[in-house]
């Protein structure tokens, strides 16, 4: 993982004293709350209905288990001992004291951690694949250019006003992991004659407006993604609008003039600048590549390994079900990836509390060289484990809460933070994901049902991406009371697609109920291993509508 | 005739502001867009140092060229750098306007006018922007301050080196960090 240098230290060091000094000319009375408001916002910190909020960044996921310690411990000191994984791969406080802020960004730049522009209209946290450098399907590793993203937009002088807030996700696979079409950049990493590249689609989203990014540029070559992203940004930033903060989002801009047209403006000016100071050397790469080399991995048999584990697992089936959905497919033989699930029943998606991040640091340093990775539904990835080492890590991770076999079913869903935290939600969005993990709590119609994405959202801004869930759930607000909203045939794959709505919205105590006659649907009109997303995509909205609307009437 | 758009906020001209590190008289005019731009000609402008909106020094330039030292221009923020372009390098003095901090346009504008059309006279920030903004205002290729709020001048100058270091290439830095580590 990338570690910092005493350039680094310093810029970060810097932050910490210049927020220092903002936060207390604000106590002082010398910034207003308008002023205020954006210099909070890109140190991470918003006002929300009960309390601060601290959102931390984690560059496209990765923690190492001194950071994963330090977020615990201030989670105890400064917080109410949990702290929440976000759909950014971020770290979320929700309790925070304002006038402590200052006192966390330090220790968390102790820890070559902070806060830096992970809100704000600015470009955020960049995101990335959780199985990045470890997939079968990779075409390279996406983490290099990713570093090299965070370094380039960290402070961008240019480009920490823009009209709006700004995603960039980098995808390395086949697969698309990083759900790149729903973000304002979407990098894909392809491969030309032998020679590295990047497909670039701009324009995405979710929020209000849903939008699915279109291509601009089908190759890029490797040395000129930073000139690249600059032109991009640089046009966004004149051009997009700012009469409106709704229709401010590059997509709003993409949408308006068309992708050609867009792409022609971005090429234009990227031809002034891409043999500019931005090029990415060879020796820039080769840095840039040395900090995300392979862990010192053991030599192992593959068939020998494997058939000690599908031997462990013929006489466990609790252990074989956890096998199944938690672990995944790595790309050196005797290893697997493991996701530890933040989701069992009765707990708020993403919320973890001091002892379980302590428990995930030690998991971490027992089995997986040290590090783990946030992913964007929420949950955390041990990346690097011997699959002679899986039972003993299932056994630990299921004392810790961790190793509910979900991942992937129903009820490993996305959910926001919704009305129980949120100022902006017009619903609650954490009961209903209770009511619907209770309901749904049989494991072996969970596995039949197989990969299922249920995504909950608070709020048009989506945060819980409802607008790509198989099945979307949207909080509104109808005459004061919380009513839910339900959509089908979303995805953020490489077959991107947006959610249809249902019909007329439903009370909470009626979603588990409409899930249960979409599911019921779906299995009679399944074809063999069909997943509901394909059926979905074959019989179309209607024979779930009739069937829902009619038991309601 | 289309109407005209109607005149956003206008940028004030302190008496004292910020150049090249320094708290120094201002000894420029600067004309405010109105609605008449189209009917002032070169005879009625005032001598002496003016920094004239963009349109009205558009129509009058020609009028203006003996008077080329003492003639400046100010961009709105809806005015892009290729506006004045290559005629950049006639001008003694640029000022672009922040109508509202967060209206962040005049960066690019302030980074075009330096490095593609080398525009090497004072660049002026002028407006509602903020202390905390004047690092990236610097890096952006600004020289001049004309600072409307309302903390002194003393304390802006503070804030203009909150950062000794930098990741970015930019009008200050001519190449990123990822290009200058390990040559130090």
């Amino acid at each position: 993982m990338y570690r910092y240098d005493d350039r680094d230290r310093a810029i970060i060091g810097e932050r910490v004293a210049q927020f220092r000094g903002q936060t207390e000319r604000y106590l002082a009375g010398e910034l207003s709350e308008e002023q205020f408001l954006p210099l909070r916002l890109q140190n991470g910190l918003y006002i929300q209905r009960l309390a601060p909020m601290l959102r931390i960044a984690v560059p496209y996921g990765l923690l190492n288990s001194t950071q994963l310690r330090r977020l615990a411990r201030i989670s105890r000191d400064y917080d109410k001992g949990y702290a929440h994984f976000t759909t950014r791969q971020n770290l979320q406080f929700n309790w925070p004291q304002l006038e402590d802020v200052p006192d966390i960004l330090a220790e968390l730049a102790e820890v070559e951690m902070h806060a830096v522009q992970t809100s704000g209209n600015c470009i955020r946290n960049t995101t990335s694949d959780p199985y990045a450098g470890v997939a079968r399907d990779e075409i390279a590793d996406p983490r290099p250019y990713c570093e090299l993203i965070r370094q380039w937009s960290t402070f961008h002088p240019e480009f920490a006003f823009l009209p709006r807030k700004f995603k960039i996700a980098v995808n390395g696979a086949q697969t698309d992991r990083a759900a790149i079409r729903v973000h304002d950049i979407g990098v894909q990493i392809v491969e030309r004659d032998g020679e590295i590249g990047f497909q670039v689609l701009v324009g995405g989203g979710q929020g209000r407006t849903p939008v699915i990014a279109e291509t601009i540029r089908d190759f890029l070559p490797e040395r000129h993604l930073l000139s690249y992203l600059e032109a991009i940004v640089r046009v966004y930033n004149q051009l997009g609008r700012r009469d409106n903060k709704y229709k401010a989002r590059i997509k709003i801009l993409v949408k308006a003039m068309g992708a050609d047209e867009f792409g022609r403006l971005v090429e234009a000016e990227w031809e002034q600048i891409k043999d500019g100071a931005d090029e990415l050397t060879p020796e820039a790469l080769a840095w840039a590549k040395s900090f995300f080399t392979e862990p010192q991995y053991r030599q192992l048999d593959r068939d020998a390994s494997e058939a000690a584990l599908q031997a462990q697992a013929s006489e466990d089936k609790a252990f074989a079900r956890w096998l199944e959905r938690n672990t995944f497919a790595h790309r050196v033989s005797g290893y697997r990836a493991v996701r530890l699930s933040t989701k069992p029943t009765g707990v708020p998606p993403g919320d973890v509390t001091d002892r379980q991040l302590e428990a995930i640091a030690d998991l971490a340093e027992r089995f997986s060289f040290g590090e783990v990775r946030v992913t964007h539904d929420q949950n955390v990835v041990l990346a690097d484990v011997e699959q002679a080492q899986l039972r003993e890590l299932w056994q630990a991770a299921r004392q810790n809460g961790f190793a509910t076999p979900n991942i992937g079913t129903l009820t490993d869903m996305i959910c926001c933070p919704g009305g129980d935290y949120c100022s902006l939600a017009n619903a609650k969005s954490i009961p209903v994901a209770e009511a619907i993990q209770r309901r749904f709590d049989d494991m072996d119609y969970l596995y039949d049902l197989g990969d299922l994405n249920l995504n909950i959202s608070g709020c048009m801004n989506a945060c819980g991406h409802h607008h790509v869930g198989h099945i979307g759930i949207l909080g509104v607000d109808k005459k004061g009371d919380e009513f839910y909203q339900v959509q089908l045939g979303g995805s953020s794959s490489e077959n991107a697609s947006l959610a249809k709505v249902l019909g007329p919205s439903f009370s909470r105590a009626e979603v588990a109920d409409v899930i249960d006659t979409i599911l019921d649907i779906y299995i009679r009109e399944r074809r063999e291993d069909e997943l509901f997303i394909d059926t979905y995509h074959r019989i179309g909205l209607q024979p779930f509508k009739e069937k829902v609307y009619a038991k309601a009437s | 005739m289309p109407k005209p758009a109607k005149l956003g906020p206008q940028p004030e001209n302190p008496a004292e502001l910020i150049v090249d590190g320094k708290v120094v008289a201002n000894d420029w005019r600067l004309l405010p867009q109105s609605d008449d731009d189209a009917e002032i000609t070169a005879d009625a402008l005032a001598p002496g140092r003016i920094i004239l909106p963009y349109r009205v020094w558009k129509d009058l330039r020609g009028d203006l060229a003996q008077r080329r030292s003492e003639i400046g221009v100010w961009l709105n923020s809806d005015e892009t750098a290729e506006l004045i372009g290559d005629d950049a390098g006639d001008l003694p003095l640029i000022a672009v306007h922040f109508p509202a901090f967060a209206d962040g346009r005049g960066f690019s504008t302030g980074r075009l006018l330096r490095e593609r059309y080398g525009y090497t006279g004072e660049l002026r920030a002028v407006g509602v922007f903020m202390r905390d903004q004047l690092t990236y205002l610097r890096r952006c290729g600004f020289n001049a301050f004309a600072y409307e709020g309302e903390q002194s001048l003393a304390k802006l100058l503070d804030s203009m080196r909150d950062f000794s270091e930098s990741y970015q290439a930019a009008v200050d830095e001519k190449l990123p960090l990822f290009r200058r580590r390990g040559l130090a």
